[in-house]
């Protein structure tokens, strides 16, 4: 029976590539694919749940295919299925298949239509991957293709600066998110010494037994998990996202920001439930992230005078109790709130139009002018401290600003003096320096070795934060994140026991993609000539299948899942000591930043207004 | 004899224009900040809150000047795309939809019949830089140049959201706590009155309280005096949507409801405390202002314009793409025989002059030779306020810049208010919205699932039927003097004969009245549709007319009222009665008001009319489908009806129907004129008969109407197409609806006003040609009276025709001439338009029916 599962990914994904190469003219051919993908997917689910209730709803775990496989690592995909499962794909695939009929007519003559269907069924198979995933590294890819394709639907109207800059936003969140993620694979390799499949979470005493004996471990992981349900749930402090993705059509925003790309957080956390779940002091913190988020983001959402920021934040505020919920383990409550708490949202933000020939007929029917009175329970200037408090969002973008963002471009602005040749005369020698070191490492003295990988794997993320916070040269941002990886490699292999396949295994996607994007941009520059990246450009209005193959490129050499620099990664963290956490922090923080740094590059040169005047443009502020 | 004023409030502002520019001409350097806010806000958007739609001229701020001349300044000044691209045109060339022949009578016209050849290679094959540097911006840019700060991006998103939250309708839970007396003063009451502020340089706290004045302000922010005029257009127009609302509000307080006072004045002081508090905060105040770091002599907004010669090769391209179209009407109009319009009508209808009658109107006719309609502004002469049974407010029924003396109630009926847990504003709070999220959330996926495959009405849907309930009584007649605020309730019998006089003769309906004479007004039904008041009817500033109809047929009706109408020479016969109708534009369908009045015979006749309307409902509505690309318009005519009826109520449905899209001229005439002529749904028709009106009073008085009421339509129209991002409002797909007044881009953007793109997508931006039927003297006497719409004429914002009733000689109006006119082509002849409505959905070519 658990064979089945495999076909499950195996129809959005086909739908997907097929709806690639569908003509952009024929709207009826690609929106009949789109639905029909999403459809059978669901037909067949009901057929499936319906029949494994039937047989007894047994958990069923499939190993699927092993990518790679050396003598202390194996990473392999893994599906597994149940109860969560079954209710997450369900409320996935009947809101999916409704949205895609609405989206049929309300999309009709948009530019992009295409585009908006090939992102749905990509974010659609992202989705389906997360949540059938049996172990981390699944449930990784499939969180990677929903950041993605959550950029790529937030900034729908490319040509507009605001969705461009919020798309952005959006993922860096998403990407910050990801080192919990990252750190949580790493941590759990060193903890299960496998490739931890989440059939085995189940098993209370294989958990129990190795966390008895490192329950400083099991901290850290539950924590690097709640930090990922956060980013992703939009939770204290991450909740500003949330109403700054509704940039994109109204029924892409219905259905990924109102219901389930924001409800994955809370799927993480009932999947590794079982995890956590003997963890007191962590099932507290997470209750109270849920309390403290339930009680703000149920402020801010009494304040708004936007629909759908209204909506927004009253969906946050629900999810903040689910979190409490999964925190006091009522795991079949949280459930039944997803599921209304999505269709619910789903359906006022796709309704939101109408309230205003609603309100507007209830106001002139039903209206009470405001009455003066004061309110002795609740002082005025509680009530107005609040007001503007809830108004400002309690200034979460600032506290992001401060502790993520400002520290990031102050770094990267120390290496302003860096160009394109100092790279090239000043690095490539100490990189050859490090290589030598790495060579003689046994003349060389123990604790100079103990801190070299840390310190040329801090060389590489101070090059990304460069890149991050490069506002010139787009080929400088761009060698700097392919040459971080170098640096990551030259960190590790002071470690023992790496091959030199493993390196060139992790190196060749980089190279790859490096080197085809590195090519794209001379093009690209002997085309428009200038492309300074201090301005979003926004070449896709005249290149658009050039911006795509770049965009290929850059997720490429950020390690997306497309390269074999994906698996590298996770392999370079198999090889980081359970005593080097600082070196696995610096090493996922290069990864994720890189990222951004990388998306930063395309949305810079090829999103955003035009930089050409000769069509209509539209306002920055629209 | 009664006439509506139209208030001329543009000459106001004229006004202050010419002082302006002759103090910019002086380079006198005093700053007037009165005088500066109010040409400021002259240019800005001028479209009032979403529940009064009221289309105007997008760029009526240029009006003084000529069209082209105009659109080549608010190009190089403010940015604007005016025209469609040279791509675009030559495409329409290659596609003949602009003829060649045309083309070339443009060019001879304007350039000289020697440069033809010269100037047809620019405009065919030249290439031109069609980049826009706009003046506007430039200094303002200086923050991020000089001080790398984006002033815009920390400004805004709280500036927006403060406004917002001020002026909200009714959207929030939590309305904005301070309620002081204006918008500054509530500000202050808010900052005083709480531990944390809106602002926090300390600086800024003391200018607000002491209420600093703009040139206080400025003075900090940009420091040259000569700037602050530039300085403060920058500002303002990085966010027009917003500045141009509030403006709006300001002039126009009752737009809102729930009434919430504000200055134009208040916004910049407030946006400039807000500038002066992020420099504070990220320099310690120790910073300069901008003019030190700028030469002021580099920055001149409204300096004049160099000439260019791509706006040459655009205006001959425009002009050539409109006669291409006028010349057909104009050679159809030359060559229609006329025919006798029936001397025993079966019945009479007045229409809404609205464009989306035109074909209704010729359905009719085709049904049942004998009938006879006329257009005319749908409020019929009959300007009010009307309040509904338990209504809090009134409603204004009439073209937006008359204010009304007048106020119409309902009589108290018993009404059950249609309600819809979803939009409830609770299931927005914390543990409502928990229980609510966790039962009514399951039943939303089933109502989802129910309007994808079976649109139904809701709660949430603008229906015109709704507007004025089948049963419902209304107080017409004024009883003894009865007032409420100000406001006359009802009409005297005097007012009524005055009203009902004056709209009879405008359109000419004097004599020969048919048994059944039907008054119908028109509306439309949407859902999910944010501009819902722009698809109703333009004269009762964006409602259905159901009621104005009801009322002016009461007062026809109203013996007391014949017998006045008879001394001034209008004798109506006692068996005709004057039946009100509502048409539903949105899903073809009628519904009759005060069936029960009619007499026995005419009972029978309407039973029989009726049958007619149903059947010109069905072709109407096949003959729109063939722009609907979700129905296939060769199925049978019910099966068409009932897909176009099933549009109004799906969620999903961004185009319910396509509103004025295409209008392009206006007729105002006898229907002699029209009747026979194919206009393909793209005409205003306005009743007019020469014959009863020698001196052109009334004449004047509808020239007076077309020019602000059609023409403003077709510039909206206009310039939301050729520029859809800064004069329309983008795509529709992604508003958000912000405090019930406006949509904007996601959360975090501007208003926008103009219209969406699916409003706007299939129009072809020409200007109105209005075709008069008068001696060219009498019309020019006519537009000459009212100097305001006399503007509209002279710098050709519409393009006005004149048809010599006699002669049928074609004149038309240039430089304030009439200019005798010779079609330059065959009129087209069209055997039957419902066959031709399944061949194309593009524009079809307008002729001489033959099957009329």
């Amino acid at each position: 029976m658990e064979h089945i599962l495999q076909y499950f990914l195996l129809v959005p994904f086909l739908g997907f590539v097929v709806s690639i190469f569908l003509p952009e003219k024929n709207e009826k051919l690609i929106s009949g694919i789109a639905f029909g993908t999403v459809f059978i997917q669901f037909l067949g689910l009901v057929l499936f749940i319906g029949f494994w209730i039937f047989n007894g709803s047994e958990d069923l775990n499939l190993k699927e295919i092993t990518l790679l496989k050396t003598d202390h690592y194996e990473f392999f995909i893994d599906f597994y299925f149940d109860k969560i499962g079954a209710v997450y794909l369900f409320v996935g695939a009947l809101l999916t298949s409704m949205i895609t009929t609405y989206s049929r007519y309300y999309l009709h003559r948009e530019k992009g239509y295409k585009r908006f269907f090939n992102t749905v069924l990509f974010f659609f198979f992202g989705y389906n991957l997360a949540i059938l995933a049996g172990n981390f590294e699944t449930l990784f890819i499939g969180w990677e293709i929903i950041g993605i394709s959550s950029f790529l639907l937030i900034a729908f109207y490319r040509e507009r600066y605001l969705p461009v800059k919020n798309a952005f936003k959006v993922f860096s969140i998403y990407r910050i998110g990801d080192v919990g993620l990252l750190l949580t694979m790493w941590a759990s390799h060193h903890l299960f010494h496998e490739n931890i499949t989440f059939m085995k979470l189940n098993n209370y005493e294989l958990v129990n037994e190795h966390l008895q004996s490192h329950s400083f471990i099991g901290v850290f992981i539950a924590l690097c998990l709640a930090c990922a349900a956060a980013a992703k749930s939009a939770q204290i402090p991450f909740s500003s996202w949330l109403p700054r993705a509704m940039e994109g059509p109204t029924p892409s925003s219905a259905i990924f920001y109102g219901s389930l790309s924001v409800h994955l957080g809370v799927f993480l956390m009932l999947r590794t439930y079982p995890f956590w779940e003997h963890q007191t002091t962590m099932r507290i913190a997470i209750g109270l992230m849920g309390f403290t988020t339930s009680i703000a983001a149920s402020l801010m959402a009494r304040v708004q005078s936007s629909v759908k920021s209204q909506v927004a934040y009253s969906s946050i505020s629900q999810i903040g109790i689910i979190f409490i919920e999964i925190a006091l383990g009522f795991e079949t409550l949280a459930l039944i709130h997803f599921a209304g708490n999505a269709f619910l949202r789903t359906y006022q933000l796709l309704v939101s139009p109408s309230v205003v020939s609603y309100l507007i007929r209830d106001q002139f029917y039903n209206f009470q002018p405001k009455s003066k009175k004061a309110n002795l329970f609740f002082p005025k200037r509680i009530e107005n401290s609040l007001y503007i408090l809830a108004l400002k969002e309690f200034n979460l973008e600032g506290f992001l600003n401060l502790v993520l963002w400002k520290p990031l471009k102050t770094i990267g602005k120390l290496l302003d003096f860096l160009d394109i040749k100092r790279v090239y005369s000043f690095f490539i020698p100490l990189f050859v320096l490090g290589f030598l070191a790495y060579k003689f490492k046994v003349d060389l003295p123990q604790q100079l070795i103990s801190v070299l990988p840390e310190v040329f794997a801090f060389i590489g993320l101070v090059f990304v934060f460069k890149s991050f916070s490069e506002r010139k040269s787009p080929f400088l941002a761009w060698i700097l994140i392919v040459l971080n990886h170098f640096w990551i490699a030259l960190a590790i292999v002071f470690n023992d026991k790496v091959s030199v396949s493993e390196i060139a295994f992790y190196l060749a996607g980089i190279i790859l993609a490096g080197g085809i994007g590195y090519i794209a941009l001379l093009q690209l520059k002997k085309i428009e000539m200038r492309i300074l990246i201090s301005q979003y450009l926004g070449h896709v209005y005249e290149h658009p299948k050039f911006a795509f193959f770049f965009l290929l490129a850059t997720l490429g050499i950020t390690g997306f899942p497309i390269t074999s620099t994906f698996i590298g990664e996770d392999l370079i963290f198999s090889h980081i000591g359970s005593n080097q956490v600082i070196l696995a922090f610096f090493v996922a923080s290069s990864f994720v930043v890189s990222g951004i740094a990388g998306i930063r590059i395309y949305a810079r040169l090829f999103l955003g207004p035009h930089v050409k005047t000769y069509h209509e443009l539209p306002y920055k502020s629209s | 004899m009664f006439f509506l004023d139209f208030k001329p409030f543009e000459i106001n502002d004229l006004f202050v224009l010419i002082q302006f520019h002759y103090k910019m001409k002086t380079q006198n350097v005093g700053f007037d900040e009165h005088k500066v806010l109010h040409h400021l806000t002259h240019y800005l958007p001028a479209q009032n809150p979403l529940k009064d739609f009221v289309h105007h001229n997008t760029l009526h701020a240029f009006q003084h000047k000529e069209f082209h001349e105009a659109l080549a300044k608010a190009n190089t000044i403010f940015g604007y795309k005016t025209y469609l691209s040279l791509v675009e045109f030559r495409s329409r060339f290659a596609k003949n939809e602009i003829k060649e022949n045309v083309l070339d009578y443009i060019i001879s016209k304007n350039k000289g019949i020697e440069n033809i050849e010269s100037w047809k290679h620019k405009l065919l094959h030249q290439s031109y830089d069609e980049s826009v540097q706009s003046r506007i911006g430039n200094l303002r840019a200086n923050w991020k140049k000089e001080y790398a700060i984006n002033l815009e991006k920390s400004t805004h998103s709280l500036l927006f959201r403060v406004l917002c939250s001020y002026l909200d309708q009714g959207i929030a839970m939590w309305t904005f706590p301070e309620n002081e007396n204006g918008f500054l003063n509530s500000i202050i009451a808010l900052e005083k009155n709480a531990a944390t502020g809106i602002f926090t340089s300390k600086r800024v706290k003391e200018l607000l309280f002491n209420k600093a004045s703009i040139t206080q302000l400025l003075e900090i922010v940009v420091g040259k005096e000569e700037l602050y005029e530039h300085y403060l257009f920058d500002q303002q127009f990085s966010h027009p949507g917003w500045s141009g609302m509030i403006a709006t509000i300001e002039s126009n307080p009752s737009s809102l409801l729930d009434s919430k006072p504000i200055t134009f004045e208040e916004l910049v002081q407030f946006e400039l405390l807000l500038e002066i508090d992020v420099l504070d905060k990220k320099f310690n105040s120790n910073w300069s202002p901008l003019g030190l770091k700028v030469r002021a002599e580099e920055y001149h907004l409204f300096d004049a314009i160099k000439y260019n010669e791509l706006f040459d090769v655009l205006s001959l391209w425009q002009q050539a793409f409109e006669f291409s179209f006028y010349d057909e009407v104009l050679s159809g109009v030359k060559e229609v025989n006329e025919i006798t319009i029936a001397e025993k009508p079966s019945f009479q209808g007045m229409f809404c002059m609205d464009d989306r009658e035109c074909s209704f109107r010729r359905h009719i006719e085709h049904i049942d030779k004998q009938a006879v309609t006329f257009g005319t502004a749908a409020f019929f002469n009959f300007e009010f306020y009307f309040q509904p049974v338990g209504g809090k407010f009134h409603t204004k029924l009439c073209p937006a810049p008359v204010t009304p003396k007048y106020l119409i109630k309902e009589e108290h009926r018993k009404k059950k208010q249609a309600k819809d847990l979803h939009y409830h504003k609770q299931s927005h709070s914390l543990l409502f919205g928990c229980i609510i999220s966790q039962t009514l959330g399951f039943s939303s996926a089933f109502k989802l699932f129910l309007n994808i495959f079976k649109p139904s009405m809701s709660p949430a849907t603008t229906a015109s039927f709704k507007h004025l309930h089948k049963k419902s009584k209304l107080v017409i007649e004024n009883n003894n003097n009865e007032k409420v605020d100000d406001l006359q309730v009802g009409f005297t019998i005097e007012e009524m004969a005055n009203r009902i006089e004056g709209l009879l003769k405008s359109i000419g309906l004097v004599q020969n009245f048919a048994p059944i004479v039907y008054v119908v007004g028109h509306g439309a039904t949407s859902v999910n549709n944010t501009h819902y008041a722009g698809y109703d009817c333009g004269a009762c500033c964006g409602r259905p007319s159901s009621v104005n109809a009801k009322v002016a047929s009461y007062a026809a009706n109203h013996p007391s009222v014949r017998d006045i109408l008879k001394e001034r020479g209008i004798n109506i016969p006692a068996e005709t009665q004057f039946l009100p109708a509502l048409h539903d534009t949105t899903r073809d369908e009628i519904a009759f008001y005060d069936e029960d009045i009619l007499n026995d015979v005419n009972k029978k006749l309407h039973h029989e009319n009726a049958i007619t309307f149903e059947i010109a409902l069905a072709n109407n509505a096949k003959e729109r489908s063939r722009r609907f690309d979700t129905i296939d318009s060769t199925e049978t005519i019910e099966k068409i009806h009932e897909n176009v009826k099933k549009r109004a109520f799906s969620l999903f449905e961004p185009r319910p129907e396509l509103n004025h899209a295409t209008n392009a001229m206006c007729v105002v005439g006898r229907r002699s004129l029209s009747k026979q002529l194919f206009l393909d749904r793209r005409s205003f028709l306005n009743s007019y008969d020469y014959q009863i009106d020698a001196s052109g009073d009334y004449l004047a008085v509808i020239l007076g109407q077309v020019a602000p009421v059609a023409g403003g339509i077709n510039l909206e129209y206009y310039f939301s197409r050729v520029d859809n991002q800064k004069l329309g409002a983008g795509s529709k797909l992604p508003h958000n609806v912000m405090g019930l007044i406006g949509v904007a881009n996601g959360i975090d953007g501007d208003l926008r006003p103009g219209l969406p793109s699916q409003m706007i997508e299939v129009h072809d931006p020409i200007r109105l040609l209005a075709v008069v039927e008068h001696y060219p003297e009498v019309v020019k006497k006519a537009i000459s009276k009212n100097p305001a719409t006399y503007e509209w004429y002279k710098n050709e914002w519409l393009r006005l025709a004149v048809v010599h009733p006699e002669t049928k000689q074609i004149f038309v109006f240039e430089q304030e001439e009439f200019i005798e006119y010779h079609p330059i082509q065959k009129a087209s002849l069209i055997e039957n338009e419902l066959a031709l409505a399944e061949k194309t959905k593009e524009n079809l070519p307008v002729g001489i029916l033959t099957n009329a």
